[in-house]
């Protein structure tokens, strides 16, 4: 695309009138000077994305083991043979794959429901003015801020099963448990996971839900409170339908970063999660780079993409129809 | 809008995808050469308290070797949970040190990779030759019948540390013996509510260490003959049961150590929690926390009965560091002689004493330093009743699928779940069937 753009003048020069001849360089110059501009970034994109998503693909067709990887060209071809083992669910590594993105589905949609809805309403919460807003706006963002590995790592303190405060809270201080858990092994590890993903995405949903807000004009609401509404009439028939669209992006950004999260299960657990809280990230991950299967492991990430792909495609397409029935 | 939307959605999700997808890859077939004959980089790994002690034992030392041979050692310190991914991606590109450390058990697994020189008569007479290391060493530097690919550093061995004054006051005169007297010592203990027995549940290498010898107690092995996972074997079932026992069924080790993968039960032992711990050469490591010598007796890892040594009597793996050279090194003389030099008689003394290790080079064991009570036990242990984890390609897949199942089985037990000879063989299976086909 890039090379016909640049071309088509090129290939169009006449070669008779000096005049128009004199005007073709810098017409040349002015066509082709974005894509000059854009190049630098084509090329890095190419290098940094394209260029190992190709070759993640290439193994992903290989048998690829530590007996390979000095030299992975030489790996054998496996045919499909890692995406057999992969999706088949009777098989062990099927079946724990399987079981991995059921675990990472439910997650997610627990985590950006939970997200979307405090966003949403510490937003809705935040529009009207008081004293002290901009302090607690700035304290809210705090967990989007800070740095993931901070902020997990300290999570794992809080969760230790005899010296965490969340044991200490829970158990010594309000007695809702009979004894101490456990927040890292084990089935509430799926629990701990959830409430730091939570904790670490809910901010970013209040930061773009307050930014759609700021474009809902202030007449509307004051109109419908001339009309009798109530408040929680304003949110479902002006807040909610005004700030769809902005609901439909963060929505599926938020989807595609749970789905995909690395670092808060990897920082929280290790390189081997419980199985309540085995993320598909982090076993694809293991599947790579922990017990060398690269060829097993890079299948299970086109397949992953695959599904992404797949999700992602449907989502923009429903979202899209229902703009445009909206529209008529 | 919606195009720059889509395209916003479509560099998220290409994102996403290559950061699993991702594994980079390249060549690295060159072989070795002598074009930088003035620089050496060495990959060090963490063996003491912190990367900065590891720096202060090791700087003196290379400078000292600087000035023997004009060769500048650029050193790193490299910590345990980075080591094996940084020499991996180093074997992948081709962009590695000249020499490093490695952990003796990955040397099979690493030697399949290729990536490393291997020590053929020729290497070895550069280096002294191959007699001067003791053999139990030596059975831990890569796959039988082939040249190792690695030369012994430092050896070690775990022993049982037991807290003097916890087992005065539970009227324990001496430290246990078999497994049934460990447990029998626990119940005193924890009538003086104190905890028995420290572990690591959560540390995968830890949890294959103990299940290891478990097995040997029994007369079992991982592997067949032919290198094949038989994870499922009964004996090696009723192992892992056993050791998992210790907390599930007999209660000497409490059921908070399950999610300890950080040597916090080395900081209990140190700060008089807990009565006993399973390490390797611990020493130093208490030391720094401010545990004194004269507070802890070191003892033999129990057996189920009679005495450790010979036979099944197996009570440690044979630990340590091994020293490995990249193939494709510029400084290939170089690396032979910085491998000489840290395998030298002197600076094997210096070293494993700071490290509270025993020189794998026999004629350094014969210092008096290595005679003293604690490397005493150590090194009987070493040389008459400790046994090479398995020395197959895929021994470090078989620490993680293996060490994550005996974590679930510690998770089971804390959680009060009934640890069964059915559940331990589930996990197992389910890890065997993880295990890359060799």
């Amino acid at each position: 695309m890039t090379t016909t753009a640049f071309k088509e003048p090129v290939r169009q020069a006449p070669s008779g009138v000096a005049a128009r001849a004199s005007r073709r360089p810098g017409r040349l110059r002015r066509l082709s000077l974005p894509y000059l501009l854009l190049l630098p970034a084509l090329l890095l994109e190419l290098l940094v994305h394209l260029v190992p998503m190709v070759i993640g693909v290439v193994m992903s067709f290989k048998e690829l083991t530590q007996f390979y990887i000095r030299d992975w060209g030489t790996a054998p071809w496996s045919g499909l043979g890692n995406y057999q083992v992969s999706v088949d669910f009777d098989a062990p590594v099927g079946e724990a794959l399987l079981h991995s993105f059921l675990v990472t589905v439910g997650f997610t949609l627990l985590s950006v429901g939970l997200c979307w809805l405090i966003g949403t309403a510490a937003a809705v919460f935040m529009q009207d003015t008081f004293r002290g807003r901009g302090l607690l706006r700035a304290l809210f963002l705090v967990p989007y801020a800070l740095p993931v590995y901070t902020a997990v790592i300290t999570w794992v303190f809080m969760f230790q099963h005899d010296n965490g405060l969340v044991n200490h809270v829970l158990h010594d201080q309000l007695h809702l448990t009979d004894k101490p858990s456990f927040w890292l092994i084990g089935d509430n590890s799926f629990y701990a996971l959830l409430t730091v993903s939570v904790w670490k995405g809910w901010p970013f949903a209040f930061l773009i839900v307050t930014a759609g807000l700021q474009n809902i004009p202030r007449e509307l609401y004051e109109a419908a409170a001339l009309d009798g509404a109530g408040t929680w009439q304003r949110i479902r028939r002006i807040t909610l339908p005004s700030l769809r669209p902005v609901n439909q992006v963060l929505v599926l950004v938020l989807f595609l970063w749970t789905f995909n999260d690395f670092n808060t299960p990897y920082v929280l657990f290790g390189k081997s999660a419980p199985e309540a809280a085995d993320l598909v990230s982090v076993h694809i991950y293991q599947s790579s780079f922990v017990t060398w299967n690269f060829g097993t492991g890079s299948a299970m990430s086109v397949l992953l993409l695959l599904f992404l792909l797949v999700v992602t495609g449907g989502y923009l397409l429903l979202t899209s129809r229902g703009r445009r029935a909206a529209d008529v | 809008m919606r195009s720059i939307r889509a395209a916003a959605v479509g560099a998220v999700t290409l994102s996403l995808a290559l950061a699993v997808t991702a594994c980079g890859g390249g060549s690295a077939t060159g072989g070795g050469s002598n074009d930088s004959p003035k620089t050496l980089t060495y990959w060090a790994s963490n063996q003491g308290a912190s990367i900065e002690a590891d720096k202060k034992v090791l700087r003196p030392e290379l400078d000292k070797f600087e000035q023997q041979t004009g060769i500048k050692v650029k050193l790193e310190v490299v910590p345990w949970s980075d080591l094996l991914n940084r020499i991996l991606t180093a074997t992948t590109s081709g962009q590695g040190p000249d020499v490093l450390n490695i952990g003796n058990t990955w040397s099979a697994s690493l030697q399949a990779t290729g990536a490393l020189l291997p020590w053929d008569e020729k290497n070895f007479a550069a280096i002294g030759g191959r007699d001067r290391f003791a053999e139990t060493a030596l059975g831990s530097t890569g796959a039988r019948g082939e040249d190792p690919a690695a030369v012994p550093l430092y050896s070690m061995a775990y022993a049982l540390y037991y807290n003097k004054k916890i087992f005065a006051e539970a009227g324990i005169s001496k430290p246990p013996a078999t497994w049934a007297e460990l447990v029998e010592a626990g119940r005193k203990i924890k009538a003086e509510g104190k905890s028995p027995l420290g572990a690591e549940g959560s540390n995968l290498s830890e949890n294959i260490h103990h299940a290891f010898v478990f097995a040997k107690q029994r007369g079992a092995d991982f592997f067949t003959a032919d290198g094949k996972p038989d994870f499922t074997n009964p004996k090696v079932v009723d192992a892992v049961k056993s050791y998992v026992d210790l907390m599930a069924k007999d209660k000497v080790i409490p059921a908070g150590d399950a999610e300890y993968a950080q040597n916090q039960s080395v900081s209990d032992f140190a700060k008089g929690k807990q009565a006993m711990l399973l390490w390797q050469t611990a020493s130093a490591n208490l030391k720094s926390q401010g545990m004194s010598e004269d507070a802890y007796g070191i003892a033999p890892v129990p057996v189920i009965s009679g005495t450790p040594g010979g036979g099944t009597q197996v009570n440690s793996p044979v630990m340590g560091i091994n020293m490995a050279v990249f193939k494709n090194t510029d400084n290939l003389d170089g690396a032979k002689r910085f491998v000489k030099f840290m395998t030298s008689d002197e600076e094997q003394k210096i070293l494993n004493k700071a490290y509270s290790a025993i020189p794998p080079v026999k004629s350094a064991q014969a210092d008096p330093a290595f005679a003293a009570p604690d490397t005493a036990v150590l090194k009987n242990t070493l040389a008459t009743s400790a046994a090479a984890l398995p020395q197959v390609p895929s021994e470090s897949q078989f620490e993680t699928t293996v060490g994550t199942a005996v974590k679930e089985l510690f998770a089971d037990a804390a959680a009060g779940r009934p640890v069964t000879a059915g559940s331990v063989e589930a996990k197992l299976r389910k890890a065997q069937q993880q295990m890359p086909a060799a």
